[in-house]
């Protein structure tokens, strides 16, 4: 079983996406939630880098905070998975721990 | 402490504000201000209402001088006038009136 | 007659996304609440502060108070000057079209509504907070 990495941090304001990014190993999962769902985003300055991510590490994101800050399910980075809260429960179960990077 | 209106009793704060505005209804005013020794007519049901459609819209309970701009603005000059308010709500138009409207105190009135 | 108090400006400034961390509602009472004291108010939104003013925000998911529709009734409180940085909105792929409008009615041109919202590029922005007497960050 792998990890699942919870991010809660815009990549604009801290280093914690990065720092996650750099070090998850591969095959774990990270979750973007809070502000840590302007990641998730396409066209943004850190686009590419979750994009080229994607190859190690399978990302969702938390469809409620997109929601909450006006921005669109239809913007999130190809690849992607929009979740609910029972998905963040679901993931949690599903992997062996859980890492927060605040 | 509680309100109770019509066998139902509502929560308020300390001051006598509705804690969940949705649980307002037209009745819980009239309580209200029957327990200030008031009475409220059709001129106080204008201030309440536009009061509520204010914060439906806005999220937030309007201040005094925006208060009095937009009633001026909506229900004439004659009425968009601190002394006109006052005269229907003693206690500060929005002080009181937003009580009665359900709405939490307005931010910035102490 | 009452004595014409001194006038300085004042600039909030709006760096965060909003509901993540208390700053943005916070900047916004204080606002709300200086308001009252007739004083020459500038807001700036740059950084992940521009996420504060975008459109259609729906908080029901995260059952949070929306109090972004607060920010159409600075207008109301006599707040005409709203900038936002535009390379903070290009690094985040947003456009004009993602942020509300702002507007307010201007009581001595019949009401007339104008606008208060206006994107300004890095080297305006700085002009801007340098010509400020107090900024207040959040």
């Amino acid at each position: 079983m792998s990890a699942l990495h919870i991010v809660n941090k815009s990549p604009f304001e801290r280093n914690s996406l990065a720092s996650c990014l750099r070090l998850a190993a591969k095959g774990s999962a990270v979750l973007l939630f809070e502000d840590g769902v302007i990641g998730a985003m396409k066209n943004t300055k850190h686009s590419d880098a979750v994009a080229n991510a994607m190859s190690d590490v399978s990302f969702y994101v938390l469809g409620p905070d997109i929601k909450a800050r006006g921005l669109n399910d239809g913007n999130v980075i190809d690849g992607i998975k929009v979740i609910d809260y029972d998905g963040f429960v679901d993931l949690t179960t599903e992997h062996k721990s859980v890492q927060s990077w605040l | 402490m509680p309100l109770e209106v019509n066998g139902q009793s509502y929560e308020t704060d300390e001051e006598g504000y509705l804690a969940d505005l949705n649980q307002w209804q037209p009745d819980l005013a009239e309580a209200m201000a029957t327990a200030d020794g008031a009475e409220l007519s059709e001129n106080h049901w204008e201030v309440i209402n536009f009061l509520r459609e204010y914060y439906e819209e806005y999220q937030i309970a309007p201040a005094v001088r925006v208060l009095t701009k937009a009633i001026g603005k909506k229900l004439g000059k004659d009425k968009g006038n601190s002394k006109y308010l006052y005269e229907l709500f003693p206690y500060g138009p929005a002080k009181q009136a937003c009580k009665y409207a359900g709405l939490p105190k307005p931010t910035g009135c102490v | 007659m009452e004595e014409e108090g001194i006038v300085k400006k004042f600039c909030y400034m709006n760096r965060k996304a909003p509901y993540g961390t208390i700053y943005a509602l916070e900047s916004l009472e204080v606002v709300l609440i200086a308001a009252a004291f007739d004083q020459d108010i500038s807001l700036v939104f740059a950084d992940d502060g521009v996420y504060q003013l975008t459109k259609n925000q729906d908080t029901d998911g995260i059952g949070m108070k929306n109090f972004s529709k607060t920010y159409s009734a600075l207008g109301d409180y006599d707040i005409k000057k709203i900038y936002v940085e535009k390379e903070s909105l290009e690094e985040r792929g947003l456009t004009t079209d993602d942020l509300q409008a702002l507007k307010y009615e201007d009581e001595d041109d019949d009401w007339a509504e104008k606008d208060s919202l206006f994107v300004v590029g890095r080297d305006e922005l700085s002009k801007i907070i340098n010509e400020q007497d107090v900024v207040l960050s959040f």
